[in-house]
């Protein structure tokens, strides 16, 4: 049974490639199933984690934008 | 049947690592690419601060390489680690303050501890590694008699294997034990491109990235400049990622070896560096619309004054009789002054790191 726990990483503040790199860190960390919100500033991160994820079999949910500030969700594949 | 055997590629975004890779695919072998990120990567950051260039579509050209090739790429993070390599280079700097030797070695090394017995290594196992090198590609790292430097000081020895131009070293293990076949490899040299533009036509490439000058500021004379600028100033090597990063933004001027301004030159480098007020003094005239400035340093009162007359310089007030300057600090104090723009001919050259 998957886990569909969420969770959220900040990398507000960060350039990319550290959104990237921070978002493939914590996903290491979590389960299959689990969700992932990642805070960004670096409107880079629309392009890279969904890039990110393709190359590794993630799910990537969908961006949303607010203001200047970047919510990317990611879904975590068993892979 | 024979074990598949696993490559880990060094990728940098560029075409060479890209076509290694794909070469040592192309023999059955399964490749996963690994891109380090120092700190001084042109890639990606810096497409995200000035405001002309929030509108071109940028791409991590590691990640688009990888999508490419169909292969899982690992993202690194070495800017701490990294410091000692551009500190301490064992084989010195190129023509600015690039280490380029060291840095070839340090992440052949790199690679290796985390693919042969490291963090990635746990459930894979890899066989050996792979790089775009290309003899004379390069004048400080490419060379013939650099290949086997990087082969023995990263521990790869010859588990490193150099797709493109194998045919002109000795064979390696890889080669010796026949996961690749060494005749399906090539032998390119030198600075011609067309070899690689061949291979890539071959492959079906038709777009991939050139980034002028390399994919490091290190090779860039004017941003070389500006690092041991403030390692003079400071009276130390050293450096953390907020000052690198701030390098690659605005104009700097130090009047004297006690401050340095950092002024945005647009309404996008404003407004990144005003996310660095929480540890510098940040400057802007608030009677006339203008950039915002931050002041690296220890300056004294005087400084401060003749701060003020430079940030009024390059705001709209330049030409007025006087125009009114806010400082605030970090610690939440501030001032509010008036003074005379300084006229364009009073501010040497010299200044300007």
């Amino acid at each position: 049974m998957s886990d569909s726990a969420e969770h959220t990483l900040d990398t507000r503040g960060l350039l990319c490639p550290l959104p990237v790199i921070r978002t493939q860190d914590r996903i290491r960390e979590l389960a299959p199933g689990n969700v992932l919100h990642v805070l960004a500033t670096d409107p880079g991160a629309l392009h890279d984690i969904p890039a990110w994820c393709r190359v590794h079999g993630h799910e990537f949910v969908g961006a949303e934008t607010e203001g200047r500030i970047y919510t990317v969700t990611v879904r975590v594949r068993d892979i | 049947m024979a074990e598949q055997r696993k490559a880990v590629a060094l990728i940098s975004g560029g075409l060479d690592s890209m076509l290694a890779a794909r070469v040592v695919m192309d023999q059955g072998v399964i490749v996963e690419g690994v891109n380090f990120f120092t700190g001084f990567c042109v890639e990606g950051h810096t497409h995200a601060i000035r405001q002309k260039d929030r509108a071109k579509p940028k791409r991590n050209n590691a990640l688009w390489v990888a999508e490419q090739l169909g292969i899982k790429l690992h993202i690194i993070d070495v800017i701490e680690e990294y410091k000692d390599v551009l500190l301490n280079p064992k084989h010195g700097y190129g023509s600015n303050m690039n280490p380029c030797l060291d840095c070839k070695v340090f992440m052949v090394k790199k690679a290796c501890e985390l693919f042969f017995d490291g963090a990635f290594m746990a459930e894979h196992g890899f066989d050996f590694v792979i790089t775009g090198e290309v003899i004379g590609q390069r004048p400080k790292s490419q060379r013939r008699e650099t290949m086997p430097v990087i082969a023995r000081e990263s521990g790869a020895d010859d588990r490193l294997l150099r797709p493109l131009c194998a045919k002109l070293l000795p064979p390696t293990l890889p080669e010796r034990e026949g996961w690749v076949d060494r005749d399906a490899l090539h032998g390119f040299h030198g600075r011609n491109r067309k070899p690689q533009m061949a291979l890539a036509r071959e492959f079906g490439f038709t777009d991939w990235a050139q980034p002028a000058g390399g994919c490091c500021f290190l090779t860039d004379e004017k941003y070389s400049v500006k690092l041991v600028d403030l390692w003079q100033a400071r009276g130390s090597r050293d450096y953390e990622l907020d000052d690198i990063m701030l390098l690659k933004v605005g104009r700097h001027v130090r009047p004297n070896e006690r401050f340095k301004l950092i002024i945005g030159r647009e309404a996008g480098e404003n407004e990144f560096l005003s996310g660095y007020k929480y540890r510098y003094a940040a400057m802007h005239t608030s009677s006339h619309r203008g950039p915002l400035c931050l002041i690296d340093g220890a300056p004294t009162t005087e400084d401060i004054q003749l701060a003020g007359r430079i940030v009024a310089r390059y705001g709209q007030g330049r030409n007025a009789p006087a125009v009114t300057v806010s400082l605030e600090r970090p610690d939440g104090t501030g001032e509010t002054f008036e003074t005379t723009p300084l006229p364009a001919n009073e501010l040497p050259e010299r200044w300007h790191v």
